[in-house]
Order: structure tokens, then C-alpha cells, then sequence
């Protein structure tokens, strides 16, 4: 696109863009740490993922300074307008998912079960490598402004919502098979709901990249997967 | 008002809106008052429009943006034939007041400019006093009982806001006022003529941003009664105070539609380029 004839406004926007890269970045390595730390139960990395949150956090704050600012200063029109309301969408979206993140190591500790969680574990890890490769594929869109990238990600979020709902089922059994594994098992649950609304932030950011480019709003509803709002496993008698 | 008059100012309306080809959302239900049809300008041999087709809706703000020479001041002097006072200009094509070409040699200008009226971008104040500059005016067009003069200067002045500033100074000359006040003068002597449509050209480029504000609620307030066209350079003013936006590029319409589209999904890439500031 043509440069503004203010250089400072391109900048501005620029550094709004690299602003999202970087805490895009942050939060791709927060997700991998997170699930890491569950899968090894590993306090000290799950200690490293709760700090580092605040760095998200910070980041987050800074770009809805930047855009008010540059607002304030540059009254931006037509796509610029929409690309300054897209960093702040596309930065709260992030900072959700980093809170998702370290939420996840918030319960690496509290884990302690007899449960072999091999098989349990590979249902999360398979999860959290969709939802990492929907997250890194609409940071790739916003940077590049791809609509068609962008549809992808929100056309994939199904995929996410069908592992999602057999981890679910799987962790019921569990419960049912023994009492003792109720604690283990609801603290997955949450961690595999965690990821799958990871995904939905993603699918948001997709949302909000379709808004910058095309100045509407996707027509109709995305389709949606998940039914563990509404899933029943009968008690075995 | 008697049956022809009446006759005369409902023209006939194509069934559906449409400006360059696309049709224009929520200009169903409303009246052109002003249609500028397939109209040529030239400053001798330079042609300064081009074939230019744009409604001003009845009672709606209409803006035109667009870089320095691009036509939109040029458009606005034909609108009430300011441009027949120089020579080797002239314009070729149709402009309908009510259904009427005010293009046509028959036209009384005197009677054309007194249904629309002009404010410039310097105030232009006369050199006479407050209660003058509005009464001068309205005594040129009608011949009124000096009570009723009164009545219609304190009315003038009350609508365009600056009644209660010069109320005790009417004698006072025009020029002491400040330029805001000045400017806020020269709509109300516009608006005691009782004009139908009113031609702001850059009416706030010398106003400091109070005085710019004050005109602004100004026009927001005179659009319930008057159709108004109105040139400007921000960007910005034309997005809060107008309803419809006409950008236009070197003697061109490039894009006309609603003001909220324009300013903020505009279909043509020079549109967008201008408004985001890359060109112009």
C-alpha cells in the first residue's frame, strides 16, 4: 500500500503490527511451556510460565496506548482506522489466551494422581498442536493481511471442538471407573477447555483480520463444534 | 403557494437512486433538491469538471472533499452562478433547482441567489453595521414595515447562534467582530434572505476550533430547514457534519455515498488513499 504523506503515521502503525508479533510470539511459547509443564509435571517450568504472563499483560497495555495515542494524534480514516481497532482487538485476544496459558500451569502442581496420564496427556498434546498451528497460521494472516489464510482458521476451529469433546468423554469414564480420579480429571477437563477456547480466540483474531481487510463482518456464524455443554455419559450399573 | 409552484417543485424522481452506476443506501425515500446532471466546466479552454452527475438531497448536509483543484469549489460556483460574473467561463450540462435548469439563459440570478445562498471561506462581513449587514439583504428582496425587518434580523442572528453575542452592539460595525463572530454574520445574512439551499465553501478554514465547533452545531441545526452543500479541507469535518460525501479528483466525481461508508469502507482505492492521507 501507499506510504502516508506523514512517515510518522506509517510508523505508528508499524509498531502496532511488530507490537502484535512480538506478543503473538510470547504466547505461542507460553501455550508449548504450559502443556510441557503438564505433560512432566514440572513445577519449575509451570513457576516460569505464571511469571512470564505479566510480560503478555504488560505488552498488552502498551498497544492500547499506542492505538489510543495514535487515534488521538493521527484521527486514522478508512483502513487505518480499521487496522488500529484490529491491534486492540487482535491484543486482547492474545492476552486471553496467555491467561489461558498460565492458567494451565497454575494446576501442573495441584496434579497428583495415580492415573496413568499417558494416554490422557496424548489426547491434550494432539489438542494443543492444532490449536498452536491455528494460532501461529492467523498471526501469519494478521501480518500479512491474508483473508483467505484468515478463513482457513476459522473454517479449522471444528477439528479442535471434536478432540476436545472425546477428551471429554474419555475423562468422564475415568471419574466413573474411580472416585479417586474425579480431582485429577476435572483439573484436565478445564485445562483441555483452556485450549479449546484458545482456538475460539484464534477464530476471533480471524474474525477481526476478515473486519481489516474487507471493512465488514464475516456474514454468517462460524460453525461450531463443541457439545460439552450438552454431552450425558450414563453411571455403569 | 399556488398549483403550478407546487407542480414545479416535485420533479420527476428516478425509481431508484443511483450515483455513478451504483445505487445509494437510504437515498430511496428522499427528494433531490439540487441534481447536477452530466456537467462541463470551463475555465477557457481549461476544463475544470467533466462530465459531473450528484444529487444535494433535500435537507440533508452534503460534503465535497478532494484535493486543492480538484473542482469541488468550481462546482459550488455554478451552483448559484457566481461564475457568470467572469468572462470566458462557462458550463455545459444541466443543474436542477426543484426540476429547473438554473443553467438556462432565462434564469433571474438576483431570485436564484436568494434561494441559494453562499457563505465564503473568508468572512465577508459589509463594511456597515451588525443589524445592516443582515437588513441589507432582506430589503433587496422584499419590501418590509421596519418592525418586521427587526423581527426577521433578530431571527436571522438567533439562527446561526451569535444573537446573544452582538444583541447589544447592533449598531456596531461588522468588522470589529472576531472572525468567528464575522462568520457566524455571514450565514445569518444568508439565512434572512430565507434560502432554500445554502453553499459553505471552506466556511471554518479561518476559525479557530471553538468558532469552528459553534458553526458545525450550526449546521446540524440549519439541515432541519435548508439543503447544504459544503466544501472542505478536514477530513474529519466532513465526516461529523455531513450525511452524504462527494470526493472528487482532478474535475472528476470519483465516489459519492453515505458519509459513514466514505469514511469508513470507501469502494474506489483514490477515495481511500486521499482519506487516509497518501495523495493529496
Amino acid at each position: 500500500m501507499m506510504e502516508h504523506t506523514i512517515k510518522a503515521f506509517d510508523a505508528d502503525l508499524q509498531e502496532l503490527a511488530r507490537m502484535i508479533a512480538e506478543m503473538g510470539g510470547l504466547a505461542e511459547r507460553q501455550i508449548g511451556d504450559a502443556v510441557d509443564a503438564l505433560n512432566r509435571r514440572d513445577a519449575p517450568l509451570s513457576q516460569s510460565v505464571i511469571a512470564a504472563d505479566t510480560k503478555i499483560d504488560s505488552l498488552q497495555r502498551e498497544i492500547e496506548e499506542k492505538a489510543i495515542l495514535t487515534i488521538a494524534r493521527r484521527q486514522p480514516m478508512a483502513v487505518d482506522l480499521r487496522d488500529v481497532v484490529g491491534a486492540l482487538r487482535v491484543s486482547n485476544d492474545l492476552e486471553r489466551i496467555g491467561d489461558l496459558a498460565k492458567n494451565i500451569a497454575k494446576r501442573v502442581e495441584v496434579l497428583d494422581s495415580e492415573l496413568n496420564l499417558k494416554k490422557v496427556m496424548r489426547g491434550v498434546e494432539h489438542m494443543t498442536e492444532l490449536v498452536l498451528t491455528q494460532i501461529k497460521d492467523v498471526l501469519d494472516a494478521f501480518a500479512r493481511r491474508d483473508v483467505v489464510k484468515a478463513l482457513q482458521v476459522w473454517r479449522g476451529d471444528e477439528e479442535v471442538d471434536a478432540v476436545n469433546n472425546s477428551l471429554f468423554r474419555e475423562l468422564l469414564t475415568y471419574m466413573m471407573e474411580d472416585p479417586r480420579n474425579i480431582s485429577v480429571c476435572i483439573h484436565l477437563l478445564f485445562c483441555a477447555k483452556n485450549i479449546e477456547r484458545m482456538g475460539d480466540h484464534a477464530t476471533n483474531i480471524a474474525e477481526t483480520i476478515y473486519y481489516m481487510v474487507e471493512g465488514q463482518t464475516l456474514p454468517d456464524e462460524r460453525p461450531k463444534g463443541d457439545n460439552t455443554s450438552t454431552t450425558h455419559v450414563p453411571f455403569p450399573n | 403557494m399556488n398549483s403550478m409552484a407546487s407542480v414545479s417543485s416535485s420533479p420527476a424522481q428516478p425509481p431508484v437512486p443511483t450515483v455513478m452506476g451504483r445505487s445509494v443506501e437510504g437515498a430511496a425515500k428522499l427528494t433531490e433538491k439540487v441534481s447536477v446532471r452530466n456537467l462541463n466546466f470551463y475555465y477557457a479552454d481549461n476544463k475544470a469538471l467533466k462530465a459531473v452527475n450528484v444529487p444535494l438531497y433535500d435537507r440533508k448536509v452534503t460534503a465535497f472533499i478532494g484535493p486543492s483543484g480538484c473542482g469541488k469549489s468550481t462546482l459550488l460556483r455554478i451552483l448559484n452562478r457566481i461564475y457568470d460574473l467572469y468572462p470566458n467561463q462557462r458550463a455545459e450540462g444541466e443543474v436542477l433547482l426543484d426540476g429547473h435548469n438554473i443553467l438556462s439563459p432565462g434564469q433571474d440570478l438576483n431570485l436564484l441567489r436568494a434561494r441559494i445562498g453562499m457563505v465564503f471561506q473568508k468572512p465577508t462581513p459589509f463594511p456597515m453595521s451588525i443589524f445592516e449587514n443582515i437588513a441589507f439583504g432582506v430589503r433587496l428582496f422584499e419590501n418590509l414595515p421596519r418592525a418586521e425587518i427587526e423581527t426577521r434580523v433578530e431571527s436571522a442572528l438567533r439562527r446561526a447562534a451569535i444573537w446573544d453575542e452582538v444583541k447589544d452592539k447592533l449598531q456596531a460595525n461588522g468588522l470589529s467582530l472576531s472572525g468567528g463572530q464575522q462568520q457566524r454574520l455571514c450565514i445569518a445574512r444568508t439565512v434572512a434572505v430565507k434560502p432554500e439551499v445554502i453553499l459553505l465553501d471552506e466556511p471554518c478554514s479561518a476559525l479557530d476550533p471553538i468558532s469552528t465547533a459553534k458553526i458545525e452545531e450550526l449546521i446540524d441545526e440549519l439541515k432541519d430547514d435548508y439543503t447544504i452543500a459544503i466544501v472542505t479541507h478536514n477530513m474529519q469535518q466532513a465526516a461529523r457534519v455531513s450525511d452524504y460525501t462527494a470526493f472528487m479528483y482532478l474535475g472528476e466525481l470519483v465516489e459519492y455515498d453515505n458519509t459513514s461508508k466514505m469514511f469508513t469502507t470507501p469502494t474506489d482505492r483514490r477515495t481511500q488513499d486521499y482519506i487516509t492521507g497518501r495523495f493529496g
